[in-house]
């Protein structure tokens, strides 16, 4: 067994390594600008003292890898350093923030998996039926709904004007745990309706093209019950395919985030983002990229790593 | 093979079976009728060309049609069950119980997530026939009879951990759990080498005798069918063409079509007159050693391909025979030796052959769906070398492609515009040899080019290879496994084995003994059209 | 009973558009060539739906100038006017026509997504089938280089960029394009690699066939089918990412008339319960939802035709 530890190490090392690389992308992005980005960030106010200052404020007299280098130990110990628009350390930003976000992606994430896989595989099962066109037709369309277009049908729907949920997600006040479920439902509702979607397909794409393979057809000529074909048989051959889904749609669940919480004015990262990226505010937006990328990262890694854990031909070498 | 059953009593019956089949939107009958009656501890072979219909008759028999398929009339009674009428829980009752399958493919068919021994002992105790423990130990019994390596230990292993013949005669042991009456072998051999394929016939044979269990072999293999069965029945595109016992049936047939089946495997080439000693060779190939990376995969190769002249080069899989044709087109660069094309040394990339060079030699591959270009018309296939070596334009060019249609025994007018997808597999199989011609080679590799074919099909093309041949003096390297086709059509003969070339000679020689060991085990691998070859295979193989 | 009489429509509008579907698969069936004809009669109503609404698309994009009432930029009136005669859905924030700009929104919308697919669609196939074809080092250097840029979560990306260079159009477009290139790097190449293992590239390389005669008269054709409807799928991404970013206030800017950014202009009217901002995203669902369906048919057909 133990070549399958090596295995997985050699993942890890490679994720950590794309993840160093993102890094590098990241902070070395503002390079390809040809001119300066100070002279860009202050437009009509540039005068060259405010010019230098801001150089000096974003360390841009130093060589390339000199500032590289300090801002990766500064990360690594959570100095993220100032944010141009207010001072502030972007650590400070940041931290509620992230904590709302993850609360919302995970709000949302836990209502979506479960409902879509059970979904796909029932679409699977009974393909080509009603219910089957009639899902896949819905999901169609729903993917093909921008997030916002959602979020406002549901605020028009189910919020304003004597509605049930408020249309604006806020924790102020230290809202319990049930309270807090109340006001992001909404916010939540709409991210779910979206990966749902694109998740059920996946999930059902997978699922039929499994059953179409030879064993299954032989576990039916043994006489085997549907059920059991279907439970012992296909499902654990499934689950590889399953999670990749699941991975690709978490990640996906990562950008759809951002304009759900500027719709729904929700305190999060993504909405950070927005504001910082339309004030051209450098290193808060290099922070916030750097902690999506890296959640991308760790789950891309983590569905890769469970995969090779369930296959049994990597798992159970000759 | 037991003697007469037909006192025993009849155990299934087929009336006039029909099966439809889908294509698109529509339904059309792809069985037309079949009458079939098995006797308990009866085997019978099932035998005809692809699209003959014999799986779908075989899973028929277990009342089972696959997607796309359903069984439109006639009646199928199974132990006094009519398996029509009844419902699908009883059918269910019965598949794996009372009626077994063995499928062609025992790597696609064994669950990869569970090991040998779970998916042994599933029927038999979902079935309520045994509990675990009984199952387990039954297992080991019948691993051992099937002949398997380490047959208590052989259970625990994965799929994807247990070589093909040795799966194939797991999933026969597995289709003998619950002591079936019936069992459907669809085609259990094909897939294997010559060599595997004899340990899985024995062990089939021998565990359908030791249970007496009837038994459905289909298969296209004339050679193997008599072996294995007590009767044949032979089926052409859904129709039953004629059916007897064995023995009559081999010594004398009675419609055409059997008896065309049964007469492919007479053909043979004539005796070529001595090649003149000082004549220099068409191609020479000269101690290639060649490798992908690491490993060495040709190991100090020589042979030599004369004007008018055909060598088989022969092997099971792995044996190099592919690779060989790859370092002399250039395809792969070996790492020492080298390839002589008329007495001149060939450039070993050929990239930095001429444009001359590579015309000479020429390939035809052994799957036509792959080797020609589905979205290219017949007219430009041929074409396009014809212009691109002989600088052929407009009318003599299409001239020129007319004129190898012709040569192919393709109506021209007919087939010029047309798309690879509207032929069958041997019209396309012509098409690849045309546009080999349109070259104007002096040599021509043919890699497998008949082993796709159904047999009536592939002597088609022998014969027409044959005519080309002396008709322009090629030289032709032709691969093959199968040592009827070798037969056929060789004048001399290499066989290769993991790499290494283990005899070579003219082809008389080489089927009389004295042989390499090597040599000896393939030549007697191959099933004669002598319903005893097997048994008596055996007990010369037993007394050594 | 509000909830009953609003499914009762929704009912009603599903119907009527499989109606329009039908309608329209039947016509084009009875005007187009045999093998057209062939091709429409395996349509379902989705597709015909989605096609009947693509073909509208592409008129009002095209003759925008002539089919609005209103030019796109002038103040015409006070805000947020309702529905009338003249403004046949009233003004917007800054009394400007909402049926102009939303007629205007088509052609600015819809033609920088396609230029930016085109764009996407152009770099990422050409690279992905070179590097199929040629295989060794740039297909490593390549692979490894898309790895790279494809770890970044693709809006987060945009977003970094556009902070650095700025919003405008230009860079919009080279932004987008380049990010989605990589996604049709993927599937070109996988495509390609599919391809290139046949025999008949082989023969073909024997032949001493040089690169260019390679893929274009070899590989690509036969690449073709995939290649098609992956571009019916990027052109939805990059549609409603162009949406989303201009709707954050980060993509088309005023006054220019695009969809994405005329929602986020409107948005307080929602909270009076005015469905007008809406609209605009309809039309952006619409569209996306009838490309999906077409680009969903022509994959089920080619799944099928493979079994």
């Amino acid at each position: 067994m133990s070549h399958i530890w090596s295995m997985i190490a050699k993942r890890l090392a490679l994720g950590l390594l794309t993840l160093f690389i993102v890094s590098l992308l990241i902070f070395g992005a503002t390079e390809l600008l040809p001119g300066d980005f100070a002279e860009e960030f202050l437009g009509q106010a540039a005068t060259p003292e405010t010019v230098a200052a801001i150089r000096r404020e974003l360390g841009l007299d130093l060589p390339m890898h000199t500032r590289y280098i300090e801002w990766l130990t500064g990360v690594v110990q959570g100095d993220f350093g100032n944010s141009l628009s207010n001072r502030r350390p972007v650590v400070d930003l940041i931290s509620t923030r992230l904590g709302n976000t993850l609360f919302l992606a995970l709000y949302a994430a836990a209502i979506a998996v479960p409902l879509s896989l059970m979904l796909g595989i029932l679409a699977a099962l009974f393909r080509n039926s009603f219910f089957d066109r009639f899902s896949n037709a819905s999901a169609l369309t729903s993917i093909s709904f921008p997030e916002f277009f959602v979020a406002y049908i549901l605020i028009f729907w189910l919020a304003g004007r004597g509605g049930m949920f408020p249309s604006m997600a806020s924790f102020r006040g230290d809202p319990s745990l049930g309270e807090m479920l109340y006001r992001t439902f909404l916010p939540a509702l709409t991210l779910t309706l979206v990966v749902t979607a694109h998740m059920m397909r996946m999930t059902r794409a997978a699922i039929i093209n499994l059953l179409a393979s030879p064993y299954i057809e032989m576990a039916r000529l043994k006489g085997m019950k549907p059920m059991r074909v279907i439970v012992r048989h296909a499902l654990p051959n499934a689950l590889a395919p399953i999670i990749n889904v699941i991975a690709l749609n978490l990640a996906y669940l990562i950008t759809g985030v951002v304009v759900v919480e500027v719709v729904f004015v929700f305190p999060g990262l993504g909405q950070l983002m927005v504001d910082s990226v339309a004030a051209r505010d450098m290193p808060v937006v290099q922070a916030v990229a750097l902690i999506f990328a890296a959640a991308y990262v760790l789950l891309n890694l983590t569905a890769d790593v469970l995969a090779t854990l369930s296959n049994p031909r990597l798992v159970h070498r000759r | 093979m037991t003697e007469s059953t037909s006192d025993k009593p009849v155990l299934l019956t087929m009336k006039n079976l029909r099966i439809e089949g889908r294509a698109d939107e529509t339904w059309a009958e792809i069985v037309h009728g079949i009458d079939l009656t098995l006797h308990k501890g009866e085997v019978l072979g099932l035998i005809g060309e692809s699209g003959a219909g014999k799986s779908t008759v075989g899973l028929a028999a277990m009342g089972f049609t696959r997607d796309g398929c359903r069984i439109s009339g006639g009646e199928i009674v199974f132990d006094g069950i009519d398996l029509m009428q009844a419902s699908e829980a009883t059918r269910r009752e019965l598949r794996g119980k009372r009626i077994a399958y063995v499928a062609q493919s025992a790597a696609a068919s064994f669950n990869p997530a569970h090991k040998l021994m779970d998916q042994y002992c599933e029927a038999p105790v979902q079935h309520g026939v045994m509990n675990r423990d009984e199952a387990e130990r039954d297992a080991v019994d019948l691993y051992r009879r099937m002949q398997l390596p380490e047959p208590d230990v052989i259970g625990f292993r994965y799929p994807h951990q247990v070589s093909g013949g040795q799966l194939q005669r797991a999933m026969t042991a597995m289709a003998m759990a619950c002591r079936p009456d019936l069992i459907i072998f669809d085609e259990p051999t094909t897939a294997l080498d010559v060599t595997t394929q004899i340990e899985v016939l024995a062990a089939i044979r021998n565990i359908v005798e030791q249970f007496d269990t009837a038994a459905i072999y289909i298969t296209h293999d004339l050679a193997v069918v008599a072996q294995m069965a007590d009767r044949i029945k032979v089926l052409l595109k859904g129709d039953e063409v004629e059916e007897a016992d064995t023995r009559s049936m081999l010594a004398a047939p009675k419609e055409d079509y059997t008896k065309s089946l049964w007469a492919v495997r007479s053909h043979a080439r004539a005796e070529q007159p001595p090649v003149a000693a000082d004549k220099v060779p068409v191609v020479s190939v000269q101690n290639i050693t060649a490798g992908y990376g690491s490993v060495d995969v040709l190991q100090d190769v020589s042979f030599d391909i004369h004007e008018r002249r055909t060598v088989a080069v022969v092997g099971e899989s792995g044996s190099g025979k592919s690779t060989t044709a790859r370092v002399i087109t250039g395809l792969l660069v070996p790492r020492q030796g080298q390839i002589l094309f008329d007495g001149a040394t060939l450039p070993p990339d050929y990239r930095r052959r001429t444009r001359d060079q590579l015309r000479q030699a020429q390939m035809i591959y052994q799957m036509a769906d792959t080797a020609l270009n589905p979205k290219l018309r017949i007219r430009d296939l041929i074409g396009r070398p014809a212009q691109m070596y002989l600088g052929l334009q407009g009318k003599a060019l299409t001239e020129r492609i007319r004129n190898l249609l012709e040569l192919i025994e393709l109506e021209p007018d007919d087939y010029i515009d047309r798309l690879p997808s509207e032929l069958s597999g041997g019209q396309k199989q012509r098409i690849g040899i045309a546009r080999a011609l349109a070259a104007e080679p002096k040599f021509i590799i043919c890699d497998e080019v008949t082993s796709a074919l159904d047999q009536l099909v592939a002597e088609g093309i022998l014969k027409l290879l044959d005519k080309l041949q002396t008709e322009f003096d090629l030289a032709y390297m032709f691969i093959t496994h199968d040592l009827a086709t070798v037969k056929a059509i060789a004048d001399e003969v290499v066989v290769m084995k993991e790499g290494k070339v283990i005899e070579q000679g003219p082809k008389s020689e080489m089927f009389q003994p004295p042989h390499d060991p090597y040599t000896e085990l393939l030549l007697s691998s191959v099933p004669e059209m002598d319903p005893d070859w097997l048994t008596d295979l055996l007990r010369e193989r037993d007394a050594r | 009973m509000g909830f009953l009489i609003g499914f009762l429509w929704f009912v009603a509008v599903i119907a009527a558009c499989m109606a329009a579907g039908w309608l329209f698969r039947t016509i084009a069936i009875a005007v187009t060539p045999k093998g057209v004809k062939k091709e429409l009669r395996t349509a379902p109503l989705t597709a015909s739906f989605g096609m009947l609404v693509i073909i509208i698309y592409i008129i009002v994009a095209v003759f925008a100038p002539l089919i609005a009432p209103f030019p796109e930029r002038a103040v015409l009136g006070a805000e947020y006017l309702p529905w009338d005669d003249v403004h046949l859905l009233g003004t917007d924030n800054l009394g400007r026509d909402m049926l102009s700009r939303l007629i205007f929104g088509a052609r600015n919308t819809v033609g920088i997504a396609f230029a930016t697919t085109a764009l996407a669609f152009l770099i990422g196939s050409i690279l992905g089938l070179l590097a199929a074809t040629v295989g060794g080092w740039l297909d490593q250097a390549l692979s490894r280089a898309v790895d790279v840029l494809m770890a970044i979560p693709a809006l987060i990306f945009s977003l970094l960029l556009l902070t650095i260079f700025g919003t405008s159009i230009l860079t919009l477009i080279i932004v987008i394009a380049i990010i989605d290139s990589t996604r049709v790097y993927r599937l070109a190449r996988s495509v390609a690699l599919n391809i290139v293992v046949m025999d008949y590239i082989e023969a073909a390389k024997l032949r001493g066939e040089g690169l260019w005669r390679l893929i274009t008269r070899e590989i690509l054709p036969n690449a073709m089918a995939p290649l098609v409807a992956e571009f019916g799928l990027r052109f939805c991404f990059v549609f409603l990412a162009i949406s989303a970013l201009s709707f954050l206030g980060l993509g088309l800017q005023p006054p220019m008339a695009d969809w994405g950014s005329m929602v986020k202009e409107n948005a307080t009217l929602i909270a009076f319960g005015d469905i007008t901002p809406l609209l605009p995203a309809g039309a952006i669902a619409l569209l996306t939802v009838s490309v999906n369906f077409v680009v969903d048919w022509q994959l089920h057909r080619a799944s099928g035709l493979k079994e």
